[in-house]
């Protein structure tokens, strides 16, 4: 499967986890691409933590204001209905509960729900920027991150990368399934036709619970 | 009382060794102006407080680059390739924090606080070395307020008493840092006259500026 498709799996499959409503914060990078996948009849509310509600899509060309960017710097809209507002009144917002759903990509996973993404000792220190208030904060939290990477294990045990937060984490999104994590560990709830459970879990270094109910993932 | 200066006086509150607060997030609400002439003037041994390092030609991290500072405090060093540099060699200490700790205990410093409890980081490294503290069973780091010698920050629409309003999402870190400074220098992208801005709309009041210099375009 090419990586491009691999995300559009996955934005597609983590879109449909929003409800009408939410105020949602999503990372940088693939998370981003899930508001392109939201239901046009469902409204969400996006929080940039760099200071706004109401993110909207990127602007014509042309008509880029290097004053209204989201948290990765790229140039955005605010839509009719926004606001801005400082770091403490974003962090306020977050922290406080009143972020529904971030999505956010992972380094390492584990079965209790620890999260790692924010550095790798000695050879990557991008620091942590809001990731730790966000996963703490955020009502749910998801990752949305490829199964593996390059062949290597990235759900497991046990972190061994420096924690973002410790059992934060309640749903995985991957081009193979959406998995939960539970009190029992991770719960494989669907899977992506193209593979089999068995697949699944050679790909994943923590024993998956297989649902009984497991569905087909919508790809 | 606030006072109209050019950039070169205002930056000449800056001395080696000081700590400096400037405002901005990527650059984005980066008193550039400001910063630019710190540059040039080559003030060093600092200790920056900022969002992050910007890049390494632009905003604060042009600082980096020509290693004036010695102590970094921010939350977010990955857009600056130089800054993992320095650090890696030795040559610059980094202090990383969860970003909405970081703005709190700036804010904190401002409001008189001797503090803040907050359960981001528990878990992990952030937490080594900091006093916990259970409140209604759930635990919290202490975190301690955070100010500086003197705060660079960017406003829009600045009248001359030092009233500040801002545009888009350059707030950031800007309305923090203007209370949490000994000195406060605003770069002033448009100056007015006192009585030209509604008081309702005032986001940072003149009371908390000490310097106003006019900046002028992005």
């Amino acid at each position: 499967m090419d990586r491009d498709k691999i995300k559009e799996i996955i934005a597609k499959r983590v879109a449909k986890e929003l409800k009408d409503g939410d105020i949602v914060n999503l990372g940088i990078g693939l998370p981003t691409m899930v508001a392109n996948y939201v239901s046009e009849d469902v409204n969400i509310l996006f929080q940039s933590e760099n200071g706004f509600v109401g993110l909207g899509p990127a602007p014509k060309e042309g008509e880029e204001d290097p004053y209204i960017v989201n948290a990765g710097g790229q140039p955005v809209t605010i839509l009719p209905g926004g606001a801005f507002f400082d770091s403490a009144t974003s962090f306020g917002i977050i922290r406080g509960g009143h972020v529904d759903v971030t999505v956010l990509g992972a380094l390492q996973v584990d079965e209790e729900g620890n999260l790692a993404n924010w550095m790798i000792p000695g050879k990557l220190v991008p620091g942590m920027g809001g990731a730790m208030d966000l996963v703490v904060g955020a009502k749910k939290v998801i990752i949305a991150m490829e199964h593996t990477v390059k062949g290597n294990h990235k759900i497991l045990k046990k972190c061994t990368l420096p924690l973002t937060a410790a059992k934060q984490v309640d749903m995985i999104v991957t081009e193979m399934g959406v998995m939960e994590v539970t009190d029992e560990g991770i719960v494989l709830k669907e899977i992506n036709p193209e593979f089999t459970v068995e697949e699944v879990q050679e790909a994943t270094e923590a024993k998956l619970i297989i649902a009984d109910d497991l569905k087909e993932m919508e790809v | 009382m606030a006072k109209v200066v050019s950039i070169e006086e205002a930056i000449s509150h800056i001395k080696d060794g000081m700590t400096i607060m400037v405002g901005g997030f990527l650059s984005c609400g980066t008193p550039h102006k400001l910063v630019d002439a710190l540059v040039e003037k080559g003030v060093k041994d600092l200790t920056l407080i900022c969002n992050d390092s910007g890049f390494v030609d632009s905003g604060v991290g042009k600082l980096i680059v020509n290693k004036q500072v010695k102590k970094l405090i921010a939350s977010h060093i990955g857009t600056n390739r130089e800054t993992g540099n320095q650090m890696n060699a030795g040559e610059l200490e980094v202090v990383l924090v969860p970003q909405g700790t970081l703005a709190e205990q700036i804010r904190a410093a401002g409001a008189g606080l001797g503090g803040i409890l907050t359960p981001i980081g528990i878990g992990t490294v952030i937490e080594e070395g900091k006093q916990k503290i259970e409140i209604d069973g759930k635990e919290y780091l202490l975190e301690l307020p955070l100010k500086a010698d003197v705060a660079l920050i960017l406003g829009h629409t600045v009248d001359k008493a030092g009233n500040v309003v801002y545009y888009g999402a350059t707030r950031n870190f800007n309305t923090l840092m203007a209370t949490a400074a000994d000195t406060v220098i605003v770069e002033a992208e448009n100056l007015v006259e006192v009585g030209e801005i509604d008081p309702n709309h005032v986001v940072t009041p003149g009371l908390f500026i000490d310097y106003i210099a006019v900046g002028g375009d992005k």
